[in-house]
């Protein structure tokens, strides 16, 4: 008998796989294999999806730094200093 | 080191960017002119992630800030010599992570791949999560699969905060490539530029820094519900 379909990812495999998955770095044959594994699998459906949620959280917690007054004024008279 | 750093541009050059040119070009032209109100908005613009880059190097806001200040120096400094090969706002990053680098002292002048070696192999999904050589058919496959989070949970403030501190406990290079990632936004492109990686290298950096993070958020975010 042949082997038509190509062989499976395992959870385990497809975990590995993930940042290179969402990076667009895998072959036309691996990111075919990733999405084939997804269609059945929620595990990994959900794995995927958190990877993604965590990204957005990270993206959430910046804490907002600014520049004190002083040191704005300071690197103001330094670029008026520049142009003369 | 290299100063002023060169604007050498990196390989990906998205059809997006050639608006983005016009908008920099223009830009450009203005703080050549000396135009105050053009500079003060870059500075405010780029203020926040500047200092928090800064601080990836350095360990205080107030040491940041005069690396921040060094960093627009240099920028007003190679003005005239930058040729506009990189985007404006990666050679400004470039020269404030050059700045960061030098006040930071040696060990923040190591580079972040040596961080690869640092962690010899540590799983980064609890194997006992998968099921064993016991089931031969779905070895390898999800034994305990991660529970879907609530939108709530997503929501809350706090859960923010844990990602937060996740990031900041991970070792530096993971830290680094996650920073400029996910927290700043940045392409690979401008992040392998500015931390001086391979993309293979920034790519198991964040592999690892997003996995580890989801763990922490898993494991904190189900002791919650309890
Ligand atoms: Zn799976």
């Amino acid at each position: 008998m042949t082997r038509t379909a190509p062989i499976e990812l395992t959870c385990v495999e497809l975990v590995a796989l993930v940042t290179e998955y969402l990076e667009e770095a895998l072959t036309p044959a691996e990111r075919e294999r990733f999405e084939h594994h997804l269609v059945y699998c929620v595990g990994c459906i959900e794995y995927l999806q958190q990877i993604r949620d965590a990204m957005k959280l990270a993206g959430a917690a910046k804490p907002a730094e600014v520049l004190t007054q002083e040191a704005e004024d300071k690197l103001l008279s330094m670029f008026r200093g520049l142009k003369k | 080191m290299l100063w002023p750093p060169s604007d050498r541009r990196s390989t990906v050059d998205s059809t997006a960017d050639a608006q983005l040119h016009e908008e920099e070009a223009g830009l450009l032209a203005s703080l050549r002119a000396g135009d105050e109100k053009v500079f003060l908005s870059l500075v405010r613009r780029h203020q926040t992630s500047m200092i928090r880059v800064a601080l990836l190097y350095v360990p205080t806001k107030a040491v940041a800030e005069e690396v921040v200040q060094e960093a627009w120096v240099g920028v007003l400094q190679g003005l005239e010599k930058f040729e506009g090969r990189s985007s404006l706002k990666s050679w400004i990053f470039r020269i404030l992570t050059n700045c960061a680098m030098s006040r930071g002292g040696r060990e923040a002048r190591s580079k972040p791949f040596s961080a690869l070696a640092e962690e010899p192999g540590e799983p980064l999904v609890d194997p006992s999560r998968f099921r064993g050589p016991e089931s031969p058919h779905w070895e390898g496959h999800w034994a305990a699969p991660p529970q879907r989070w609530t939108d709530d949970q997503l929501a809350a403030h706090q859960t923010a905060q844990i990602a937060r501190r996740a990031i900041e406990e991970l070792p530096r290079g993971q830290r680094d490539v996650i920073t400029l990632r996910d927290v700043e936004g940045w392409s690979s492109d401008e992040t392998c530029e500015a931390l001086g990686l391979t993309e293979a290298n920034q790519r198991v950096l964040l592999h690892r820094a997003r996995a580890k993070v989801r763990a922490v958020l898993e494991q904190q975010l189900k002791a919650e519900k309890r």
